[in-house]
């Protein structure tokens, strides 16, 4: 197993006013391709925080993070909007889609900075749009889509770039129990296709569908540990709208 | 290459939706640009309307014509009692440059005085009475509309006979032919050989038809002495020996006024050229100036600009956020909000012209004028520089957000 994600006493430290927060104290971990890691812990914990900084949205005040063996924490804006382009797939509690763009087009965005031809971003676009079941949906703008469609909207966004992890801040956390289930199958087929999942929850059962799960307290990492009574889901691929 | 052409479609994409969600907002920015643009384009016209009211006036001298006289045209300095101080220009030059040029084509003398005009009873007051040489039509831009202009002949003998302006003409004579009639110049008979076309005024000032004509000998016998100052115009063969045909007349000239070799000239020969100078450089100060303060505007829009561009980086802060999350970098999102502002400002200029159009044509009625082709195309890549410029702060601002900060803004 190749490792793909790793943090050497990776610390961030936020200045407001006098006090310094530290939103992260110190964490040290790995994660390796194919894992699915559910990161959880009491609110202001610092997992938001951590999964900024392994998404290359953010950068650590202290510590050194590679990816894929390469050292991230000292490279510029604009190298760092490379890595994001090309490597993370993030997936946001609040969808965080363009408004005024159609669903095509907002899944098309990534490979339009990726500097992906107009012909192959389409067919691309298109085929991350079947993948969580939405080519109906397709000129469809975010404000026609309910809160599930709208999330699966930023997955394929996420996933259209074929990147090396995808990172999911609460996804649920904004969907009822019913929807938030098929988002998370959807995440499950993922992940069993190959791809590198990390995963921010409040909720056990959530936490349930990963293999590892992370606990921060105070912004260390308090609990690392594989889950045994994972929860399965045993479903057709294609996901149900 | 291709990579750059999407992310300038996307950037247009984003620039076009962004001022078609704030349609009030976008109009009442641009205006500043709009009025700047007007302001601006009509004062072009109206700048080209003075240069065509000057060339149209200075067409009149003839590009081929000198003017040997005492005073040189243009900025006098401090020689003006020197100059003052000159011997006058005499007949007896001209009759030496007749003599002696070969370069020149025609030489005429002229002179001129003021006196009343009269016909029977009609009186024209205050007329130009210019003394010339017959070769007047030849050296200037006049024309006869009938009759005819007096012969070498006539003028040599200093005939009692005249041809007159049109708007003498037109005083004298509402319902007769003038051609033939005797009237009276400043108290002295003359026979009206013919009647000049109508010229306008030179440079929009004197009227240069309010004018007679009568050969110069005969203006020395009643108006003034052979002694007085005259000028003389010398009508070159052509444009290209202009400058040679000056170095002669210069030469016969100082012979003539018997001048030492080593004597400055005491006279001066004019063209038309040093006329254009002297209009180019005034013409120049009252285009800068014009353009200068019209300019202001222009600029007064631009910080309109500027002020909604940073409204519209911040109302897009998340915006901003997405697009840096998925992978934007600075330069693209610098460009989307360039853009923007460069298509704001492109409106404006586009509705700017619009509306300057029909102004000019209102301009154009009291000096002849067209918008100039070259000054609606400055006026639009002006405004699309304003756009880039005010719309730069903001578009570099947004590019620097901190992606983290920029998604967590409401
Ligand atoms: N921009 C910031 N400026 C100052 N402090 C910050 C900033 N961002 C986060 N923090 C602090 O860092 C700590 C960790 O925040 P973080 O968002 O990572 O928590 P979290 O575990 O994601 O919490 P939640 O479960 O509520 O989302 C908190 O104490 C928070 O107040
Ligand atoms: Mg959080």
């Amino acid at each position: 197993m190749s490792t793909i994600i790793k943090f050497t006493n990776i610390a961030k430290i936020y200045q407001v006013g006098e006090e310094q927060v530290h939103a992260l104290d110190g964490v040290s971990m790995q994660i390796q391709k194919n894992e699915y890691v559910a990161i959880m812990g009491p609110s202001g914990s610092g997992k938001s925080t951590m999964m900024n900084i392994v998404g290359c949205l953010d950068t650590p005040t202290s510590g050194l993070y590679e990816l894929n063996g390469t050292n991230v924490s000292d490279m510029n804006d604009n190298q760092l909007a490379k890595v994001r382009n090309k490597e993370i797939g993030f997936v946001f509690q609040t969808f965080n889609l363009l408004a005024r763009s159609d669903v095509l087009h907002n899944v098309e965005l990534p490979l339009i900075y990726g500097g992906v031809g107009s012909a192959e971003r389409k067919k691309l676009a298109r085929a991350a749009i079947e993948r969580v079941g939405l080519t109906d949906r397709i000129h469809h703008k975010p404000n026609e889509l309910s809160g599930g469609q709208r999330q699966r909207v930023s997955i394929a966004r996420a996933l259209v770039t074929q990147p090396s992890i995808l990172l999911a801040d609460e996804p649920t956390g904004n969907l009822d129990t019913k929807t938030g289930d098929e988002i998370m199958m959807l995440f499950d087929i993922l992940h069993k296709e190959g791809n590198t999942i990390i995963l921010v929850t409040h909720e056990d059962d959530i936490a349930l569908h990963a293999h590892r799960r992370i606990r921060l307290r105070d912004g260390k990492m308090e609990v690392d540990e594989p889950i045994k009574n994972r929860k399965i889901i045993t479903r057709p691929t294609t996901v149900i709208a | 290459m291709k990579f750059v052409f999407d992310e300038f479609k996307e950037g247009m994409a984003i620039a076009f939706a962004a001022i078609r969600a704030n349609k009030m907002r976008s109009v009442l920015t641009t205006l500043g640009i709009v009025i700047g643009i007007v302001s601006v384009t009509l004062m072009g016209t109206a700048i080209e309307g003075l240069n065509r009211a000057f060339n149209k006036s200075i067409a009149a001298l003839g590009t081929d014509v000198l003017y040997v006289q005492k005073w040189p045209w243009g900025d006098h300095g401090d020689d003006w009692w020197k100059l003052k101080n000159r011997k006058d220009i005499r007949i007896q030059q001209s009759k030496d440059l007749e003599k002696n040029s070969e370069y020149a084509k025609a030489i005429n003398p002229a002179t001129a005085a003021i006196r009343n005009v009269k016909y029977g009873q009609k009186l024209v007051e205050n007329v130009v009475v210019v003394g010339t040489g017959a070769y007047l039509l030849e050296t200037s831009g006049s024309t006869v509309a009938f009759g005819r202009f007096f012969t070498q002949l006539e003028a040599e003998g200093g005939r009692p006979v005249c041809a007159i302006g049109s708007e003498v003409a037109a005083n004298l004579f509402p319902n007769e032919n003038p051609i033939g009639k005797v009237i009276k110049i400043g108290g002295y008979a003359f026979r009206v050989l013919g009647v000049f076309d109508k010229q306008g005024s030179f440079l929009g000032l004197e009227s240069l038809d309010n004018r007679v004509y009568v050969p110069i000998n005969r203006f020395f016998q009643e108006f003034m002495s052979f002694r007085s100052g005259i000028q003389i115009m010398v009508k070159a063969k052509s444009v290209e020996t202009l400058d040679d045909t000056k170095e002669e007349v210069r030469g016969i000239l100082r012979k003539s006024r018997g001048l030492n070799p080593k004597d400055e000239d005491d006279f001066a020969i004019n063209q038309q050229e040093m006329l254009v100078q002297t209009f180019n450089q005034i013409g120049g100060v009252i285009a800068m100036v014009g353009l200068f303060i019209t300019g202001m505007s222009l600029f007064v829009g631009g910080i309109g600009i500027m002020n909604i561009m940073f409204v519209s980086v911040t109302e897009r802060t998340k915006e901003i956020g997405i697009r840096k999350a998925i992978g934007a970098p600075r330069r693209t999102i610098l460009l989307q909000f360039l853009m923007e502002s460069a298509a704001l400002c492109l409106i404006g200029g586009i509705i700017g012209i619009i509306i300057a159009f029909p102004l000019s044509l209102i301009i154009d009625t009291v000096l002849p004028t067209a918008m100039p082709l070259s000054v609606v195309a400055i006026a639009l890549l002006v405004s699309v520089f304003v756009g880039v410029l005010s719309g730069f702060l903001p578009a570099y601002r947004a590019s620097r957000l901190n992606p983290v900060d920029a998604l967590r803004y409401e």
